[in-house]
C-alpha cells in the first residue's frame, strides 16, 4: 500500500496538449474518483498512471518511488479496464493467475491467492470457465479479481461500470467501495457518472479540458463548487444559473429586476441555486412560472421559467404536489445556499 | 426468409442436384477410369461404371514407375514431394506473414509504413509476373531441383500478412496493456495471447494455403528438372504426352485421383475451425 503523487503531469499529442499540468496527492488508502466529460482527459490520466501512456512532463510517484520510466508491470499497480479484457482463451482461473505466472510466482501461492481472490468476488464455482461463458457482472468480478490476485500498490479502475446494466451497475458500485475498504488499497477510478463518484470516492477530482476544477471531498464540492464547471456538474437536477448585478447596497439585483440580499461584490455576477435548496414560500423574491411537472414520488421537479424572463428554472419540492401549468410561485433561498460566481472567470466569490 | 412452398422446395433441390452431378461426374468419371484395364480404356464407348482393376491400378501406380516405358519415379514419392512443397508454403507462409503482422500493428519503428507498402506491393507481383527475376535468383543460390526452391519463392506474398493485420487489429488495445499491466513482453504476448486468439484463422490460412501450394503447376515445372523432384500436379500433364504412346487413362485418372486426395482430407478434417475462421469475429 502507498500513496500517489502526482507533480505537475502534462499530456500533449504532437502540438495538441490535453493534459496542463495536474498535481495532487493521493493518500495511502485513499479511494478518489477522477471525474469529467468526456474527453477531459481523465481516461489519459490514468493510463498515465498505469504507464500505458507516456508522461510528457511532470511526475508520478507510488509511495516515495518515482514510477515515470517503470513499465506497467514494475509499477506495481492493477487496472480494471471498461471492457475488462480478459483473455478470451484463458479460463477464469488462468485469466488470474497469469501475471502471477510471469512474476514466477510459486504454482502453490498463484492457486491460493487466486482461491483466496475468488472466494472474496464469490466466483469459486467460475474459475474453470472461459469468459465468454459468463455475464457482464461475472466478468467484472473476474477482471477484479485479475487486479487483487496481485496485490497492487493501487488499483486504476477505467470506467469498469459502464458496460453493466442500471441496477447491477448500483450493486457492484457498493461492492467495490466495500472490498476498497476491505483490502484497504488506495485506488483512483475514473468515471464521466457523477452519481457513482459521489457514492464511491473519498475525494473528487473534477477534471474540465485538461485542467483540474476542484479536488475535494463530495460534500465539499457539493457545498462550495470551486467553478462554474464544478457546481453544474455536480448535483442533481443540475444547478440553476442566473445572471445578476451586485449593487452597491449589498442587494443583488436578478434578470427581471427583482433584488434580493447577498451580494459578495458588485457589478455583473452568475448565481447558482440549486433546485433543492428553493423553499416555497408565497412572499418568496424568487419566483418562478410552472411549465412542466416531474413527479418522482419522494419529491417534484418543478420545471419553469423565471417570471417576466425566458431563463429555466427548476426546483425540487419534498412530497407530492399537483400545479397547474402557468401557476406562479414564490421561493426563498438562504444566503449561505446561494453560490455567486464571477461571470468572467467563472470561479467562486 | 424461411418460406413453405413445395414447388420452391423441388425447384431448389434441382438446382442444387444439377450443381452436384455438374461437379461429381468428372470425378465419377475419373474413378471408373481408374478402375479398368489399359486396353478397355482405349476402346468405344467408354465405361461408365467402375471395373475390377482398382486396387491392381492403384498398386502399380502408387509403387511402380507408373507408365511402360518410361523412368518416372512411383507416384507415391511424387505425391511425398508435393506434400513436402505444399506444407512448406502454407507453415512457410502463416509463420512469416503472422511475424511480419505482428511487427507492423504492435511495433512502432522507422519506415513502418515504408515496410508496410513494401509489403503490399508484393500482392501486385505474383509468381507468374516475376517469374524470370526468380528464377535467376533460385538459380543462382543453386536452389534448382529443391524443396527450398520449390517454396522458398512462394512463400513470400503479402495476402496472408494482410489478413492478420486485419486479425490483429480487431483484438482490442485494452488485451495488449492488460498483458502489460501483467508483465508480459512483447513476444510474450504473442505466444500466450496474440497466437491462441488467431488460432481458427491459422487454420483457415493453412487450408487455403495448402490447396494453393499442392496445386502449383508453372513454378514446380520451370525448376524441377530432376525426376525425382516432379510433384504429382506436373506429372499429370507429362503422363499425357509420354512415351509418345496412347495415353494410359487407367494410370493417369488414378494419379488424378491420388492427387486430389490429400487437399480433400485437409478440407474434411478442418472444416469446422476453417468457417470458423473466416466468419467469427468476436474476439
Amino acid at each position: 500500500m502507498a500513496s500517489l503523487t502526482l507533480k505537475d503531469l502534462y499530456k500533449s499529442y504532437g502540438n495538441t496538449e490535453v493534459l496542463h499540468g495536474i498535481s495532487g496527492e493521493i493518500q495511502d488508502g485513499e479511494f478518489v474518483v477522477i471525474v469529467g466529460p468526456s474527453g477531459c482527459g481523465k481516461s489519459t490520466l490514468l493510463r498515465m498512471i498505469a504507464g500505458l501512456e507516456i508522461i510528457s512532463a511532470g511526475e508520478v510517484y507510488i509511495g516515495d518511488r518515482k514510477v515515470n520510466d517503470l513499465e506497467p508491470a514494475d509499477r506495481d499497480i492493477a487496472m480494471v479496464f471498461q471492457n475488462y479484457a480478459l483473455y478470451p482463451h484463458m479460463s477464469v482461473r488462468q485469466n488470474m493467475a497469469y501475471g502471477l505466472k510471469i512474476r514466477g510466482i510459486s504454482k502453490k501461492e498463484i492457486n491460493r491467492r487466486v482461491e483466496e481472490a475468488a472466494d472474496i468476488l464469490e466466483i469459486r464455482e467460475y474459475l474453470d470457465r472461459k469468459p465468454r461463458q459468463l455475464s457482464g457482472g461475472q466478468r467484472q468480478r473476474v477482471a477484479m479479481g485479475r487486479a487483487i490476485v496481485r496485490e497492487p500498490e493501487v488499483f486504476l479502475f477505467d470506467e469498469p461500470l459502464s458496460n453493466l446494466d442500471a441496477k447491477l451497475r448500483v450493486q457492484m458500485r457498493l461492492e467495490i467501495r466495500k472490498l476498497q475498504q476491505r483490502l484497504g488499497v488506495t485506488a483512483v477510478y475514473v468515471t464521466h457518472d457523477q452519481v457513482e463518484a459521489m457514492t464511491l470516492g473519498d475525494r473528487l477530482m473534477v477534471l474540465n479540458a485538461g485542467y483540474v476544477e476542484q479536488f475535494g471531498t463530495p460534500l465539499e464540492l457539493y457545498e462550495r463548487p470551486a467553478s462554474l464547471f464544478v457546481a453544474g456538474f455536480i448535483g442533481s437536477p443540475a444547478m440553476n444559473f442566473l445572471e445578476a448585478k451586485g449593487q452597491p447596497d449589498g442587494m443583488l439585483q436578478l434578470e427581471n429586476g427583482v433584488v434580493i440580499s447577498g451580494a459578495k461584490s458588485e457589478g455583473p455576477v452568475t448565481l447558482g441555486m440549486r433546485p433543492e435548496h428553493l423553499i416555497e414560500d408565497t412572499e418568496g423574491p424568487i419566483r418562478i412560472e410552472v411549465s412542466v411537472l416531474e413527479q418522482l414520488g419522494a419529491n417534484t421537479l418543478i420545471h419553469g421559467t423565471l417570471e417576466g424572463t425566458e431563463r429555466e428554472m427548476v426546483a425540487s419540492l419534498p412530497g407530492i404536489h399537483q400545479l397547474e401549468p402557468g401557476r406562479v410561485l414564490g421561493f426563498l433561498i438562504r444566503p449561505d445556499e446561494l453560490h455567486q460566481f464571477d461571470s468572467k472567470t467563472g470561479k467562486r466569490l | 426468409m424461411v418460406e413453405h412452398r413445395p414447388i420452391l422446395t423441388v425447384l431448389t433441390h434441382l438446382v442444387m442436384l444439377t450443381g452436384i452431378l455438374l461437379i461429381a461426374f468428372p470425378i465419377w468419371i475419373t474413378f471408373v477410369a481408374a478402375s479398368h484395364d489399359a486396353i478397355r480404356m482405349t476402346q468405344v464407348p467408354l465405361p461408365l461404371w467402375p471395373g475390377d482393376q482398382f486396387w491392381h491400378n492403384m498398386k502399380i501406380t502408387l509403387l511402380g514407375s507408373g507408365l511402360r516405358g518410361t523412368e518416372t519415379t512411383p507416384v507415391w514419392w511424387m505425391m511425398f514431394n508435393s506434400l513436402v512443397m505444399a506444407l512448406s508454403i502454407a507453415f512457410g507462409k502463416i509463420a512469416i506473414s503472422i511475424i511480419s503482422a505482428f511487427a507492423i500493428v504492435y511495433f512502432r519503428f522507422p519506415f513502418r509504413m515504408g515496410f508496410f507498402w513494401l509489403i503490399f506491393i508484393t500482392l501486385m507481383l505474383p509468381v507468374e509476373v516475376r517469374i524470370l527475376p526468380t528464377f535467376e535468383v533460385v538459380a543462382n543460390l543453386g536452389l534448382l531441383n529443391s524443396y527450398a526452391g520449390l517454396s522458398l519463392p512462394l512463400i513470400a506474398s503479402a495476402t496472408a500478412t494482410f489478413m492478420f493485420r486485419q486479425v490483429f487489429l480487431t483484438i482490442p488495445d485494452e488485451m495488449l496493456e492488460s498483458a502489460r499491466i501483467d508483465g508480459a513482453g512483447p513476444m510474450r504476448f504473442f505466444w500466450d495471447i496474440l497466437l491462441p486468439l488467431s488460432r481458427t484463422n491459422i487454420a483457415a490460412l493453412f487450408v487455403i494455403l495448402f490447396i494453393y501450394g499442392w496445386n502449383q503447376y508453372l513454378w514446380p515445372l520451370l525448376i524441377t528438372t530432376d525426376a525425382d523432384m516432379t510433384t504429382v500436379v506436373v506429372s499429370l500433364k507429362q503422363m499425357l504426352t509420354a512415351a509418345e504412346a496412347t495415353p494410359e487413362w487407367n494410370i493417369i485418372m488414378m494419379t488424378a485421383l491420388l492427387a486430389m486426395l490429400p487437399p480433400i482430407l485437409v478440407v474434411v478434417f478442418m472444416q469446422k475451425l476453417f468457417v470458423k475462421g473466416l466468419t467469427e469475429t468476436d474476439k
